[in-house]
């Protein structure tokens, strides 16, 4: 395959960043779209020139560090994967792929395709945990959870912390990320003590990190590349509701 | 040198009790005047940092990636083992003890496996009470599959993503303590060396991977959490950075290296496709509860798979090992794997792969179905409907998986698997206390040796990162710094930090000065590929000889030929590479030299020629019942092997069979 690539190069965080045209032939359809970038790379290397800086590691979807926004959709268009898991067998021949970081006000740019996404980690350091000490829990089998509510529960502790929900969004809002962690633990009985007080501090954290407000657009779950339900959100505004009282 | 494991007096079963109610602690008060460094954020070093914190002691955790969430531990898919025998199959502590004894081809340490197979209970209840979805069945009770090498039931699991879950309950408890103020973060930073004073270790350097920028940290104690070094073999299970250099350099500084090569090989991993291939996939070892592995009778059958009757099928593990079946252990596996390939009954277009065939099982599931649901007029068709739902829900994430890389649904065709690297069995050598030769310095989870021998045992490696973490390094580090209470700050302006500063300096210059035409990819690849022909599944004395030597030549190739920019005031992602690069080049050279000198074979070490008669490998107790303790020699820049006997008391040592 021949592909045309325009992708986002900015330096650093201090200087404006603009798109560059890159050229790539004989592109293998089974490569995944890290590949085809690792093969960017080694030419860019090979004519001396500074290899894209991008965020990846496991490479099997699970650890939530790749994030490039690949012609309008974060991860691609192709649903329910991520950008690693992305093969070039979705693409056609002598195809125009854009590739940007994700853009958000909470996310800025560290360089090329990177970008800080610490906000995440203080917003679960706000609440999103059982307030539990090493050594002080009882017989595991002791509570009992109902099938149904422990495969909710882990349905919504899927989420990958990429960011794409807050990439695809046009109020670039971190609701779904919230939503999923708050849904984890209100499925689950040790969860539930410390709700009323999880879901005020992570709100307000998100806040205070410049994330936008939801105005359920649902673009955020449509490109979870774990398929988290727009449910989590419309449980956490009824949640956040209840917890005022 | 006089290794010393500090294993305490007394039967095995009261050992670790005992040593508890006499360690000696550190009071609240003085707790919180230690500082404590921890390198890597997976589930060793993310459930030592909290449980650490919670206990009052001053945390710096550093770790390459953007989040300690992203660890590769998140990867794990499978499960995680304890001796909880709530399926009441007749498990037990001695019986999960003995089974990683045994399938560590003892090769082990007893009394750090007995411990392990004691605090593994803890863990579950642990990450329950964390909020941790694990499976359940539909009373609300605990669910457990089973694992090889095993014949009982007790493995925990979250589908197939245990691993992240267990991680992300870790995360979260670190993340509280973060918001208490008791742990400070250092992400994206990567740790290159070590900084000993009058030997104890008494903090880091570190850079700082966006700016560049070199840092000096004092730790009273620096707690090694850095995973494994698969991707000495370029391609293997592990994250594409995970890498040696910090229990690397802290060999180099003293440290001894244990058995350094014990490489597992996992035999369930999605086949290479082609040379552009930067990672391979793993299939968990959970679908071999259900999946018969099989490759065609007929020497070089390019036939449709669902095409092969019955009987032109070879179940060659269930001929080999009527006993275990698909179930025996992962080295057994992987060998048998290769073996039927070198032979050339290996499938796909690489003939480099074997059948992990879900159809018996479907129809199976569909049969129990009908009966439970009392239905009518069943047909394959309904059996196959009925079936293909109960193995999506056992494991619907790993088949979408698979269909994702390889285009094709593993509902309909077996999905096709050959052996790769995964997990390092070996690592720093560590005492009873976890802490290894240098005073201060503690390695945790898969960069310690001391747990698994020669293989581990599948769902074992979750198991002994949270053991560590969460349970023994809280309690040993306290014998430590008790009796360091007045141990001084070492200004980070004193002479030794400044020494070793330089010498990281000094490494970083000579890379950026070759400006040569390869890139670190490319030197990468070919160690790769001499590591997994010469030192993989199987190894010979002539194969490990060639390899030393062929390391030696591209290793100079390297130093004259790389090309790294030399910009290293900014984000620079080759550099990271050709520093983690030079530290594998040595690694690989240890490796083989070990393998060299360990003249049996034992779990995942296959010497060819130790085996018997039918290719089973000959283990040799009366002169390799040892660990092979490494020490690196700066004077003469070599390697000096010790021994670490090992003995059984508790367990009678035999030939391992699954037959």
């Amino acid at each position: 395959m021949n592909i045309n690539l325009k992708v986002w190069r900015q330096k650093n965080m201090n200087v404006v960043g603009s798109f560059v045209n890159y050229k790539l032939s004989n592109v293998n359809p089974n490569m995944s779209f890290l590949e085809m970038f690792d093969m960017l790379n080694e030419k860019l290397i090979s004519q001396k020139e500074d290899p894209i800086a991008f965020d990846h590691d496991c490479r099997e979807g699970i650890c939530g560090a790749c994030s490039m926004f690949i012609n309008g959709y974060p991860h691609g268009n192709k649903h329910g994967v991520t950008t690693c898991q992305l093969h070039m067998r979705e693409f056609t021949d002598n195809q125009t792929i854009v590739v940007e970081p994700w853009r958000a006000k909470a996310f800025p740019v560290i360089k090329d395709l990177i970008v800080d996404r610490s906000s995440l980690d203080r917003i679960i350091s706000s609440g999103g945990f059982v307030s539990l000490n090493t050594g002080s829990a009882r017989d595991a089998n002791e509570i009992l959870i109902s099938k149904e509510d422990a495969e909710e529960s882990l349905s919504a502790a899927s989420c990958i912390g990429c960011g794409a929900c807050v990439a695809a969004c046009k109020n670039a809002s971190a609701m779904l990320f919230v939503g999923a962690k708050i849904y984890q633990f209100s499925k689950l009985p040790q969860g539930k003590i410390e709700e009323k007080k999880r879901i005020k501090s992570m709100l307000k954290q998100m806040d205070k990190e410049n994330f936008g407000h939801c105005t359920n657009t649902g673009a955020c779950s449509a490109e979870c590349p774990k398929e988290i339900s727009l449910d989590v959100i419309s449980s956490l505004n009824k949640d956040f509701i209840k917890s005022s009282f | 040198m006089i290794l010393n494991s500090k294993i305490p007096d007394g039967p095995i079963i009261h050992k670790w009790e005992q040593y508890k109610s006499k360690v000696r602690l550190v009071s609240p008060n003085n707790k919180k005047k230690f500082e404590i460094i921890i390198i890597g954020s997976g589930l060793a070093g993310s459930s030592a940092a909290a449980t650490l914190a919670e206990l009052g002691y001053n945390v710096k955790i550093f770790y390459y990636q953007d989040s300690p969430r992203r660890a590769h531990s998140i990867a794990a898919q499978g499960g995680i083992n304890a001796a909880k025998n709530y399926q009441n199959d007749g498990d037990s502590i001695y019986r999960l003890f003995y089974d990683t004894i045994k399938g560590g081809d003892y090769r082990s340490r007893e009394a750090n496996v007995y411990r392990l197979a004691e605090i593994s209970s803890n863990i579950i209840d642990q990450c329950v009470a964390q909020g941790i979805p694990f499976a359940r069945e539909y009373n609300g009770l605990l669910n457990n599959r089973s694992f090889g090498g095993v014949q009982v039931s007790r493995t925990f699991y979250a589908a197939g993503q245990t691993g992240q879950q267990l991680l992300l309950g870790a995360y979260g408890s670190l993340m509280r303590q973060v918001s208490k103020g008791k742990i400070q973060l250092y992400s994206r930073h990567e740790m290159m060396d070590i900084v000993i004073k009058n030997g104890k270790s008494v903090g880091i350097i570190s850079r700082n991977l966006i700016n560049g920028k070199l840092e000096r940290h004092f730790g009273h104690a620096v707690i090694l959490a850095t995973g494994g070094y698969s991707n000495v073999f370029y391609l293997s299970t592990n994250a594409m950075n995970s890498n040696v250099t910090a229990i690397w350099q802290a060999y180099k500084r003293g440290a001894l290296f244990a058995n350094p090569c014990f490489v597992q090989i996992h035999p369930t991993c999605i086949p290479i496709s082609g040379n552009y291939q930067s990672k391979l996939t793993l299939m968990s070892e959970s679908l071999r509860n259900d999946g018969r592995i099989w490759v065609p009778k007929k020497y070089n059958d390019n036939r449709d798979p669902n095409l092969i009757s019955e009987d032109e099928r070879d179940y060659y593990l269930e001929r080999r090992y009527p006993a275990f079946g698909n179930l025996v252990p992962r080295d057994v596996a992987a060998r048998a794997a290769k073996e039927r390939c070198d032979a050339g009954f290996g499938v796909g277009s690489s003939k480099m792969a074997v059948y992990l065939d879900f159809r018996d099982a479907i129809i199976k599931y569909g049969k129990i179905e009908c009966k439970i649901n009392k239905l009518k007029n069943c047909d394959h068709n309904l059996y196959y409907k009925l079936g293909k739902k109960v193995i999506k829900n056992k494991y619907g994430n790993l088949f979408s998986m698979y269909k994702q890389i390889t285009g094709v649904d593993p509902y309909n065709n077996p999905m096709m698997i050959y052996p790769a690297v995964h997990y390092t069995m070996g690592g720093l050598w560590i005492d009873y206390e976890l802490m290894t030769n240098i005073k201060g310095l503690y390695s945790i989870g898969e960069c310690n040796f001391s747990d698994h021998g020669a293989n581990r045992l599948g769902a074992s490696a979750l198991m002994q990162g949270l053991a560590d973490g969460y349970f023994i390094l809280p309690y040993t580090i306290g014998s430590y710094l008790s009796e360091h209470l007045n141990l001084e700050h070492v200004d980070i302006n004193d002479d030794v930090f400044k020494e070793t500063e330089l010498d990281v300096i000094n490494t970083i210059n000579s890379i950026i000065n070759i400006q040569g035409s390869k890139s670190v990819n490319y030197f990468h690849k070919k160690l790769g590929q001499i590591m997994w022909n010469k030192c993989s599944i199987s190894r010979s004395k002539e194969g490990l000889e060639e390899a030393i030597k062929e390391i030696k030549i591209l290793k100079e190739d390297f130093n004259k030929n790389v090309f790294v920019n030399q910009n290293d005031k900014n984000l620079n992602i080759e550099l990271e590479k050709a520093m983690r690069l030079l530290n594998f080049f040595d690694m690989s050279e240890l490796m083989c030299k070990d393998a060299l000198n360990r003249n049996e074979s034992c779990g995942g070490h296959f010497r060819v020629e130790y085996q018997t008669k039918d290719n089973e490998p000959m283990r040799d107790d009366i002169n390799f019942s040892h660990v092979s303790v490494w020490e690196y020699s700066k004077k003469y820049q070599s390697h000096i092997l010790h021994k670490e006997k090992l003995s059984y008391n508790d367990v009678n040592i035999s030939q391992r069979s699954y037959k």
